[in-house]
């Protein structure tokens, strides 16, 4: 038996349930000696923003126990120059090619938004919302309900496509937040970004990151992932993608068995190469095993 | 092409107290993918409690064979103290060979300079240098004579120099105030070692006008240039070590 592996999210037909996360991935190619970029379900590419980032100053990350810190802050080139530059090679990928958007203001989420709109094999764009709004203190748009909607709403009228929005963890009660993005137009959740945490340098008695303060990632987040993907899938009608320290078919079929109808793989990437492709086969040798015809049969079965 | 390959412990020798040099072979048997001077694998530190990330670790060396690579790891925190332990016969997950590497000088007058640990990517170097028809000088530096590293390997492909903070080998002092630095005819200082030791170097090779090249030891997570946690503020931005670098033209950086 050959179990199907295929998944639909929204208007998007994936292969099989397994995206990169962003900013774990690059633009894929920079994996294309370990993976075979055309077997993903699709891969989210780096954060982009309507003006070139230079990104937080060095140390940018710290490892720690289970996981690591990361302050990158956005480091890429604009989104003239992924339309430019990088989107003609990725349109000739078999897999789905989402577009990880961020902004400081509303007008720049939907700009950027716009301006993908133009490139027609990105099926989907997935917006982050755990920036700092500028105009309202650096507080996380992701962090109120009120933020969240405005984003998505501006959005939803700059993009025609499917719209994936990516909630921050860093909230009380992360079921109204989702709300708040389904009402506002969003197609699909996915969660959860990096949680806010800090590390110190006892010897030096400096904190390891330039920024201070960083995004946690990796194994140690992954209880927390998958409490909050449970949760939220029970809350919406839309569908959800979980991720958060998933690095083996089991831990992604944790986060499915918890309701999301894909999952993303972000820092396992960075320990093994070929992290997406193990994942993969885990889950096909699973339901082998168990005699699962379909995938989706296992999802929200808790 | 990167590869990420099982590799065997066919030996181990330690140069210091505190440094362990790892002889590896691939699992399979074949030969080693292409590799060069100033290289470096992303080591999967095997069974380690306490470490999640891989670490990067210089190629020191590839024997003539083709096959057999080495590593010298510094016993410096949890991830390389594991590595100095391993025993013969273990198998270690390498990623490689990735970064850019030193260029092999065929012509022009090069000094190598290493401190610490710093001297792993130098002796590979200076092995290529050699078989080119251009035999470098090498100048290692360290605390006291029991550190310096690598000194009877260095012998067969190099002209070795020594610098001493507490005189006990070679010059009594740190490798700027050496006569092959300060006085010394070169064209070019290739330069691996701690960072405000490879400042120092760079400052004195651009005071005398002489190209200088320095090997950068940014923390990584990826070592595929994916991550942008490694990067180094340069003349063109901040720039990814682990594909950029790790070699630089000091007049790349902004260390002014
Ligand atoms: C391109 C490159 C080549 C390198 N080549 C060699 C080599 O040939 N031999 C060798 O022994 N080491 C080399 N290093 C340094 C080595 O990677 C670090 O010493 C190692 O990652 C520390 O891990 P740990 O778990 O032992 O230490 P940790 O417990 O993680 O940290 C111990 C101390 O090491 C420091 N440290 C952590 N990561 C690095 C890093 N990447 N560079 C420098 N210091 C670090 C920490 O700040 C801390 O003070 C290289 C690093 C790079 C980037
Ligand atoms: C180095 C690094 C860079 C990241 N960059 C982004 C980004 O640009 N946009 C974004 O939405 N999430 C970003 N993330 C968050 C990841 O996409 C993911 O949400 C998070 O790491 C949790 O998943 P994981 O534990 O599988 O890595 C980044 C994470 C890391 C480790
Ligand atoms: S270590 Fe990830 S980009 Fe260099």
């Amino acid at each position: 038996m050959t179990p199907d592996l295929s998944v639909r999210l929204g208007s998007l037909e994936l292969q099989n349930p397994v995206l990169t996360a962003s900013g774990t991935f690059g633009y894929g190619e920079e994996f294309a000696d370990f993976v075979d970029l055309d077997s993903l379900g699709g891969f989210i590419v780096k954060g982009t923003t309507l003006a070139p980032r230079e990104g937080n100053p060095y140390p940018r990350m710290a490892e720690t126990p289970s996981g690591m810190l990361n302050a990158v802050g956005l480091q890429n080139k604009g989104v003239d120059y992924f339309i430019e530059n990088i989107y003609p090679r990725l349109k000739e990928r078999r897999s789905e090619v989402i577009v990880n958007v961020s902004g400081a203001c509303v007008e720049d989420y939907a700009e950027v938004c716009h301006r993908l709109a133009a490139l027609d094999k990105i099926h989907a764009v997935e917006v982050n919302i755990s920036c700092p709004n500028v105009k309202h203190g650096g507080m996380a748009f992701g962090t109120t309900t009120a933020g969240a909607s405005e984003v998505v709403t501006a959005v939803r009228k700059a993009w025609p496509r499917h719209l994936m929005v990516k909630l921050s963890p860093n909230v009380t009660d992360i079921t109204e937040i989702a709300r708040a993005a389904e009402g506002a137009g969003a197609d699909s959740l996915s969660l959860i970004n990096t949680m806010l945490g800090m590390a110190i340098d006892v010897e030096r008695r400096r904190p390891m990151l330039s920024t201070i303060t960083g995004g946690l990632s990796g194994p140690a987040v992954k209880p927390v992932a998958v409490r909050m993907v449970w949760q939220t899938s029970k809350a919406v009608k839309i569908p959800v993608v979980g991720l958060g320290g998933i690095r083996t078919g089991a831990d992604a079929l944790e986060f499915i068995m918890a309701g999301a109808t894909a999952v993303q793989i972000g820092t396992a990437n960075f320990l093994d190469p070929a992290a997406t492709m193990n994942v993969i086969r885990e889950m096909h040798d699973y339901c082998v095993r168990h005699g699962i015809a379909d995938i989706n049969s296992l999802r929200g079965i808790i | 092409m990167k590869y990420d390959l099982e590799f065997d412990i066919i030996s181990k020798a330690s140069p210091a107290p505190g440094f362990a040099v790892l002889r590896l072979r691939r699992a399979d048997r074949l030969p080693l993918p292409p590799v060069a001077p100033g290289q470096f694998v992303e080591v999967e530190v095997p069974d380690s409690r306490h470490t999640f990330l891989r670490r990067p670790i210089s190629v020191n060396f590839v024997e003539p064979d083709g096959m057999t690579l080495w590593l010298l790891v510094r016993d410096a925190g949890e991830g390389t103290h594991h590595l100095c332990n391993l025993e013969v016969g273990r198998q270690i997950r390498l990623m490689l060979p990735l970064g850019n590497g030193f260029g092999v000088e065929s012509r022009r007058r090069t000094l190598l300079v290493g401190g610490g640990v710093g001297v792993a990517p130098l002796l590979y170097l200076a092995r290529l240098m050699d078989e080119a028809g251009n035999r470098p000088d090498v100048l290692l530096g360290a605390r006291s004579a029991e550190l310096l590293l690598q000194i009877p390997e260095f012998n067969k492909y190099a002209t070795v120099l020594t610098a001493t903070d507490d005189g006990s080998a070679g010059h009594h002092g740190v490798v700027t105030t050496h006569p092959a630095m300060t006085s010394g005819e070169y064209d070019l200082v290739c330069c691996c070692g701690p960072a405000p030791m490879m400042k120092a170097v760079a400052a004195v090779a651009r005071a005398r006008g002489i190209e200088c090249m320095v090997s950068l030891e940014n923390m990584m997570a990826c070592g595929l240039g994916a991550c942008l946690c490694c990067v180094e503020n340069t003349v063109k931005g901040h720039v990814c070590v682990c594909t950029e670098g790790p070699v630089f033209n000091i007049n790349q950086l902004n260390w002014q």
